[in-house]
């Protein structure tokens, strides 16, 4: 979805943020040509060439005419891109009647989506494609952000307080979220995605029980669901699956290896003490690791927390 | 070309510099003393914030965090934006080279309050020592210590508040000193239209830190008081507001970047008209639009905040107050410009560091209007872009500006000069270096990458590879600076007491200048400015 | 010249930077105290109920006790500085000796304050009003206290000897302090304790 300078404008809204960009960056090189072009030029054409010239320079001390002319366009030019800036953002945010509200909130370091109809989900937003969506947006512990480059659209979400984004998607299509407040040391992998989709196959997907990754949940082996799940309810935000560690332990090779306590005793991490860490994580602190892994217990329904003991078996 | 006369002669050889001992300078109350021991511990201050950013840039290499980790990362660059922000370039120009030449630009022998003045340097160490004792638990909260984040946090942010403090009451102190100093002891003649730039620079930046500082104390007090006695302004759960941090924080840090960028822009203004062999064109209106900067600034501070749930109607006035404070700076580039016409200009290291300011000014300053949109400034907030803008500002501004001073008034601090052909080395390095560094941040923040970030999406490396090679070569221009610096002051050829011809009342006194500046109290007839005949 | 960088050779100069010092000074009280200020409006708007409620928990009496102690302190003020304008140097370390006496009133009848909204539970935590009750009443204490070192100073100066009418700068100028303590007050007091 990226062109060379930008994500692809993903609505019209999208395009006219995109069209004052390109209008401030023409007027913006415009001057910068006029003013660079003119010290480059000045330097370069008035270098002292003899020694003794500098005694024939004139003593101009100013020009009260510049002066007026050289505060007076650019007071003009300015008040221009401000009320064209101000015109698109108003426009930006004016909710369309009729939008979908989808309730968002983040806590260190995920997402935690929200339907109208009680369906939840994490780190993975699905809309319609062709009408409008409302975000209604908060934070349970610290300010984190809520970033669609895709639409040109940002907005903070604040602990206490709910704040609005509305995006008119109109072209299905996966696009990205950032967090871009900072929040923590998982700041930079609180990552999320707006997966638009055409009516119909969104229409099938809330169908079969809305279930986060789509696909038809049933026939599918535990473990390929269950690789699924890590992947998108923000497990590895803080869990690598191998190499540098994150925050938590990484998940190769954790199945059957003895894991060592706060508190000094050891446990073999079995199918009981991986199905625990999901949805009691302070019960068993792993040595040296930050006592932090919020609960999966509402997220992650007991079947998909056994498909994800099942995946992390097949992690060697 | 009248003006500063014939120049004093060095009486005993050392001038201010004569002294020796510990307890010559760690209780001197001579402003030139004061002056150079805050350019010296700025500076460190510089390069170990500079540190810093290489470490950032090496973990930058890679869309994963390979060397450091997240938090090591994100600790990194919470120290080099504390560090550099308030232990270098709000202290270094005002604080190192302001307090040095002030009382020699308006012909006086010190500040109004040479005690007051050790103390604002005493007060500035003991800011430092508890900002580095917070060391030991280290924040990751950014320079910017957004609530409830940094009220929660485990790391020493209750001690750093305190640093921040004792480091804002020196700031005031110095601001405080210097708008008595130039109302007050001004030489007989020397009228405030008779005033170097530089001055009304100066005046314009202690007027900032007087009001603006306070505010910052305040929030730090808070913020330590919520994490001492459970306050709660900014605790949602105490029924505060987080936001009500931001107003008050940046209440100050915006027009903190005045203070930053003004004396710089007087340094210019002194710079460009003496290697012009001109007068500055437009001195009024450059006075002036110091004045209105400064002012005009106190009203702009919510466009750091378009994106955090301001009402549209606060959002629309910031957004318009921040377009017309652009202007008073568009007519000082507009003036400087003027000033080279028709003139006759060398390009010794002052002055390539002076048309620099310029030339990188003009990038920063043009891709403000970006983020005082509102529309685009939702797109581009807290992404690359805002870095690469405040770097082209702050760096590109400021630390030009006050590399300018530097070489500039090498000469009358020192009384030696430095080797110009490794001046002029250091800088084409520094030049490139830059640009590379920074300028591939505009980019990839258009694309989206998001600040803060520790690791990034793999689309975002090629530009990061090409900044941290960029950020090498200005390191190494550093150094070479550096190096050149500390080569001048240990075996610089002597320096005349006037080597540039200038015609401001520093280059009156020896160089180095005696104790007490001048032997006589001047009497001012004319401005400072008087480069070139009367015939245009 | 003394040679001294530290001395100014003309008194009359120095007095006016003195006093433009201590001005300007005084402005950056302004803004620190501003700041509280606006917090105190900001949730004063949020919360009015619970501001109307919290702030009869505040003992008007002792509030006013400790109106009518800083009010007289500052008329002590203005008589020492009278005095010393007179050349009457005792003088002036007497009624400046009243007004710290006064002032260690006001700060032991804040003490009394403090303990007993302590005893009735009331903390800097309990709510945003008494967070800003004890952080704006804390903030102004510690400046009376800070005050009554300056002016114990000034009482130093003229038992050397060092005040006259010719010279009573450190005196005028911390009275010009203590004043701004005493007005910050003058609007702490009716904003806390008194406006429902």
């Amino acid at each position: 979805m990226d062109n060379v300078l930008a994500f692809g404008a993903a609505s019209s809204q999208a395009g006219r943020v995109d069209a004052l960009f390109i209008m401030i960056a023409v007027i913006g090189g415009f001057f910068f040509f006029l003013t660079q072009g003119m010290l480059i030029y000045f330097a370069v054409k008035y270098r002292r060439r003899r020694p003794d010239r500098d005694n024939e320079t004139p003593a101009i001390t100013g020009s009260p005419l510049l002066e007026f002319l050289w505060i007076l366009i650019p007071s003009i030019v300015v008040v221009v891109i401000f009320y064209y800036g101000w015109r698109v953002y108003t426009d930006q945010r004016i909710p369309v009647a009729g939008a979908t509200e989808v309730h968002v909130n983040a806590r260190q370091w995920m997402y935690e989506i929200r339907y109208p109809d009680g369906r939840t989900a994490i780190n993975e937003i699905r809309v319609p494609a062709g009408k409008p969506v409302k975000f209604l947006l908060s934070a349970s512990d610290v300010l984190h952000g809520f970033y669609l480059p895709d639409f040109r659209v940002k907005m903070d979400m604040i602990p206490g307080r709910v704040t609005t984004l509305w995006v008119q998607p109109n072209r299905p299509g996966s696009y990205q979220i950032f967090c871009t407040v900072y929040c923590g040391t998982g700041h930079s992998n609180m990552l999320a995605r707006l997966i638009v989709m055409p009516q119909g196959e969104y229409a099938e997907w809330v169908e079969h029980g809305g279930r986060e990754g789509g696909g038809s949940g049933e026939r599918e082996p535990l473990a390929v669901r269950g690789k699924r799940i890590v992947e998108s309810a923000g497990c590895l935000s803080c869990h690598a699956i191998d190499g540098k560690e994150k925050i938590g332990p990484n998940f190769g090779g954790l199945y059957g290896s003895k894991v060592p306590l706060e508190g000094g005793e050891h446990v073999t991490a079995d199918e009981e003490f991986l199905r625990e860490s999901i949805v009691d994580p302070g019960a068993k602190v792993v040595k040296g690791y930050p006592n932090v892994m919020p609960t999966f217990k509402a997220t992650i329904p007991p079947e998909d927390v056994e498909a994800v003991v099942e995946y992390l078996k097949t992690l060697k | 070309m009248t003006g500063v006369g014939q120049p004093e002669t060095e009486r005993n050889g050392r001038g201010y510099l004569a002294e020796r001992g510990w307890r010559s300078w760690a209780f001197t109350l001579d402003h030139k003393r004061i002056g150079a021991m805050y350019l010296w511990t700025t500076t460190f201050f510089f390069l170990v914030g500079g540190v810093f950013a290489l470490l950032l840039r090496l973990e930058l290499l890679s869309p994963q965090a390979r060397y450091f980790g997240n938090h090591a990362y994100n600790v990194f660059f919470t120290l080099h934006g504390s560090m550099m922000i308030f232990l270098f370039i709000i202290p270094a120009i005002p604080s190192g080279l302001g307090n040095f030449f002030i009382p020699l630009h308006i012909g006086a022998r010190d500040v109004a309050f040479p005690r007051l003045n050790l103390a604002s340097y005493w007060v500035f160490a003991a800011g430092f020592l508890v900002i580095i004792g917070s060391l030991v638990a280290p924040m990751d909260t950014g320079w910017t210590f957004y609530t409830p984040y940094s009220a929660k946090s485990a790391a020493a942010v209750t001690t750093l508040s305190l640093g921040i403090f004792l480091i804002g009451m020196s700031s005031i102190l110095t601001g405080l000193n210097f708008i008595v100093t130039i109302h007050k002891l001004r030489a007989p003649g020397m009228t405030w239209h008779r005033l170097p730039l530089f001055i009304w620079g100066m005046y314009s930046t202690s007027i900032i830190q007087v009001i603006a500082t306070p505010v910052v104390g305040v929030t730090f007090l808070l913020l330590a008081a919520e994490r001492i006695f459970g306050v709660g302004f900014f605790d949602p759960s105490k029924g505060g507001d987080p936001v009500l941090f931001q107003h008050f924080f940046w209440f100050y840090s915006h027009p903190v970047v005045y203070v930053m960028i003004l004396p710089a822009m007087g340094i210019v203004s002194e710079v460009i008209p003496v290697f012009s062999r001109k007068p500055i064109f437009g001195y009024t209106a450059i006075a002036y639009s110091s004045m209105a900067i400064a002012l005009g600034g106190f009203l702009v501070w919510g466009h750091h905040m378009f994106t955090s749930g301001m009402s549209p109607l606060a959002n629309t006035i910031f957004s318009l107050m921040t377009f017309f404070v652009a202007v008073p700076t568009a007519v000082k580039v507009f003036n400087w410009t003027a000033t080279l016409y028709r003139g006759s200009i060398t390009f010794e290291a002052p002055m390539l560091y002076a048309l620099t300011f310029i030339f990188l000014f003009i990038v920063g300053g043009l891709t403000g209007p970006f983020l005082g949109a509102l529309a685009t400034n939702v797109q581009l907030h807290d992404t690359y872009f805002v870095v690469a803008h405040f770097h082209y500002t702050m760096m590109g501004g400021t630390v030009m500006g006050f590399f300018a001073g530097l070489h500039y008034w090498f000469p009358k601090m020192t009384g030696r000069m430095l080797n110009e052909k490794v001046a002029r080395a250091a800088w084409a390095l520094i030049f490139v270096g830059f640009n590379v560094t920074f300028f591939t941040m505009f980019i990839v923040g258009v694309r989206g990458m998001p600040r803060r970030y520790a690791e990034y999406l793999p689309k975002f490396q090629v530009e990061n590879v090409i900044s941290t090679i960029g950020s090498a070569v200005l390191a190494l221009g550093i150094l070479v600076m550096c190096w050149n610096l500390l080569q001048g002051l240990r075996k610089g050829a002597p320096a005349p007491a006037n080597p540039w011809r200038a015609l401001s009342l520093e280059w009156k006194a020896a160089s180095p200048p005696e104790t007490e500046n001048f032997h006589e109290i001047p009497v001012v007839t004319e401005w400072p400015y008087g480069y070139g005949t009367t015939k245009a | 010249m003394s040679g001294q960088p530290g001395e100014h050779t003309d008194p009359a100069v120095a007095f006016e930077a003195a006093k433009l010092g201590v001005w300007t000074f005084l402005a950056t009280e302004v803004l620190l105290f501003g700041a509280l200020f606006t917090a105190y409006t900001v949730f004063r708007i949020k919360y009015p109920e619970m501001f109307r409620a919290e702030h009869a928990k505040l003992d008007r009496v002792l509030g006013a006790v400790n109106t009518v102690v800083l009010i007289t302190s500052s008329l002590m003020v203005v008589l020492g500085v009278d005095a010393i304008k007179r050349g009457k140097a005792r003088l002036l370390e007497a009624y400046f000796g009243a007004t710290i006496l006064l002032a260690a009133v006001f700060l032991l009848v804040k003490y009394t304050e403090y303990t007993a909204k302590f005893h009735h539970g009331l903390y800097p935590d309990t709510n945003i009003f008494f967070s800003l009750y004890y952080m704006m009443t804390g903030l102004h204490g510690i400046h009376v206290l800070l005050g009554m070192g300056v002016l114990s100073y000034v009482i130093v100066l003229s038992r050397r000897g060092r005040l006259s009418e010719a010279w009573c700068t450190p005196a005028e100028m911390s009275g010009l302090y203590w004043h701004f303590v005493d007005l910050v007050w003058i609007y702490l007091f009716p904003l806390l304790y008194l406006i429902g």
